[in-house]
């Protein structure tokens, strides 16, 4: 095999492995997502009337509508775990493993995001799993056809991790993260209500919303549940891939000295 | 070069330096972490960087191990430019560091399979390098117990075993002794010096003057600078290397 290969499957089983072995984690991702969609969305489905608007051809739930934001969700919370566990790594020196390898440095990140995101959409498939026990379902063919937009949102969120964790200088300045990435990426977006109706109560917030990449990856999501294709969401969700994966790799780059720069 | 046995291999009549470093300097901001160091380690040799704490060590292994670059300076490992070819460079190191790098929920197998492939070992061909270096470090029979439960000396045996996975020329440690009692101090020590013996360069960074032997290479560095370089036993001259290391490195 050639060393790539092996290496991309050594560093996707040991983030297997790690995730197993965390089975809080799991836990919580599955949850999450759950709490909100059988005990939030219930409480706003009187709330809130939804027109119909594409991809949907009637009138829908608003549990139904809330689905592809909370796929989006898991993969934004779980990007921002594969970037904890790097800082973590970085901290506890496994990182240092990984990074004197005779692999190319970018090489080995892209296993590290690519391993991070196939635990993604796995979570993702469960949570569909159990949604569709409480009778809250796609169409049939669209458990495939979302597959593609899964890995898309998915690499997109991993690389904004891989990101942030060359960024963070310090396990304990995580919480940040929490309060000023992942809040204001979620609540700023079309997970949660449709953006015309963000843009009843303020244009302002709707333009917001209307940049937000993670808008573009749940509606790449959304309409890839419909069977359909959203070619501008792909498109922003690429573009946004791109920048945040050339940045990480930036802000790995050894001349920057990022791995330590508290050196002694 | 003859592959088999780098450590003996000749070019131009002279012995090819295992690990050159060459107008080497480093700065976090405005402070200096390593001023225009300069040395070789000929092939096959053992050479102690002894220093105090903050002399610059951990900054001069993050450089050799291409951790972090510095724009000026050159460091060749086994004749490979770090800085050219640092794919070259890096597959003939290998690298204890100072912090214990093992995943404490695996095995010692699963460690060192997760290293081979991180250098594009798999399958068998692995798993016999893989024997080989535990054999090598006395290290076999733990080879199927979870990291976490070794005791430290066993943690330092299994990341040198893995440092040793593929085969490199040049073997750096870092403090590889912090923490250990004197027993399994002098077992690493001991078995480093016979790695060296068998032809692997050898960088062992210390601030434990009882770890150098008198025949040693030995590079003393305090503050940022190489203050000393030579045989052990010249540094030392008449008196013990622990007294003459504290009164060169005191405080002027």
């Amino acid at each position: 095999m050639s060393p790539y290969l092996t290496s991309l499957r050594a560093i996707s089983q040991r983030e297997a492995l790690r995730f197993v072995h965390q089975r809080e984690r799991f836990v919580a991702a599955l949850v999450r997502p759950l709490v909100w969609l059988l005990v939030f969305a219930a409480g706003f489905r009187a709330a809130l009337g939804l027109s119909i608007i594409p991809p949907y051809q009637t009138y829908i739930t608003y549990e139904t509508y809330i689905v592809p934001g909370l796929c989006g969700m898991i993969l934004l919370f779980n990007g921002m775990q594969s970037s904890l566990s790097l800082v973590y790594d970085r901290e506890m020196g496994s990182m240092k493993l990984l990074l004197t390898s005779p692999l190319p440095r970018w090489w080995l990140l892209l296993c590290k995001l690519l391993g991070a995101t196939a635990i993604s959409i796995l979570q993702v498939y469960a949570f569909l799993l159990i949604a569709a026990l409480f009778d809250i379902r796609m169409p049939s063919l669209g458990y495939v056809t979302v597959l593609p937009a899964l890995i898309v949102a998915g690499l997109m969120l991993g690389a904004l991790g891989l990101l942030l964790s060359s960024l963070i200088k310090q396990l304990e300045n995580f919480a940040g993260v929490m309060n000023f990435v992942i809040f204001p990426m979620f609540f700023l977006s079309s997970a949660l209500y449709p953006l015309w109706k963000m843009a009843e109560s303020s244009q302002l917030l709707h333009d917001v919303c209307a940049v937000n990449p993670f808008t573009h990856g749940v509606e790449l999501i959304r309409f890839a549940l419909y069977g359909q294709f959203n070619p501008s969401a792909l498109l922003w969700t690429l573009v946004a891939t791109a920048v945040f994966t050339a940045a990480a790799l930036w802000g790995y780059d050894p001349a920057r000295g990022a791995i330590q720069r508290r050196g002694s | 070069m003859d592959p088999k046995r780098p450590g003996t291999s000749f070019s131009n009549g002279a012995v090819m330096a295992g690990l050159r470093v060459s107008n080497l300097s480093y700065n976090f901001g405005a402070k200096p972490a390593l001023q225009d160091i300069s040395f070789d380690v000929d092939r096959g040799q053992f050479c102690a960087l002894l220093g105090p704490n903050g002399a610059g060590k951990s900054t001069l292994f993050n450089l050799l191990t291409r951790l972090f670059t510095s724009p000026t300076g050159r460091i060749e490992i086994d004749g490979q430019d770090l800085a050219k070819n640092p794919r070259a460079a890096l597959a003939r190191l290998g690298i204890v560091f100072q912090q214990t790098t093992l995943d404490l929920d695996l095995t010692v197998r699963q460690n060192l399979r997760y290293f081979a492939a991180l250098h594009g070992l798999s399958g068998r061909a692995a798993d016999l390098r893989i024997d080989a270096a535990l054999e090598r470090l006395d290290m076999k029979p733990r080879a199927a117990e979870k990291a976490r439960t070794l005791n430290g000396g066993h943690k330092r045996r299994a990341e040198i075993a893995r440092a040793l996975i593929h085969k490199p020329l040049v073997l750096l440690l870092d403090e590889p002794t912090a923490g250990l009692d004197a027993a399994a101090r002098q077992a690493i020590t001991g078995h480093v010096h016979d790695l060296s013996a068998e032809g692997t360069t050898v960088l062992w960074a210390t601030h434990l003057t009882d770890e150098v032997r008198p025949d040693d290479r030995l590079i003393i560095l305090h503050q940022s600078r190489i203050l000393a370089d030579g045989l052990a036993a010249d540094i030392s001259g008449d008196q013990p290397l622990a007294d003459r290391f504290l009164s060169l490195t005191a405080p002027a």
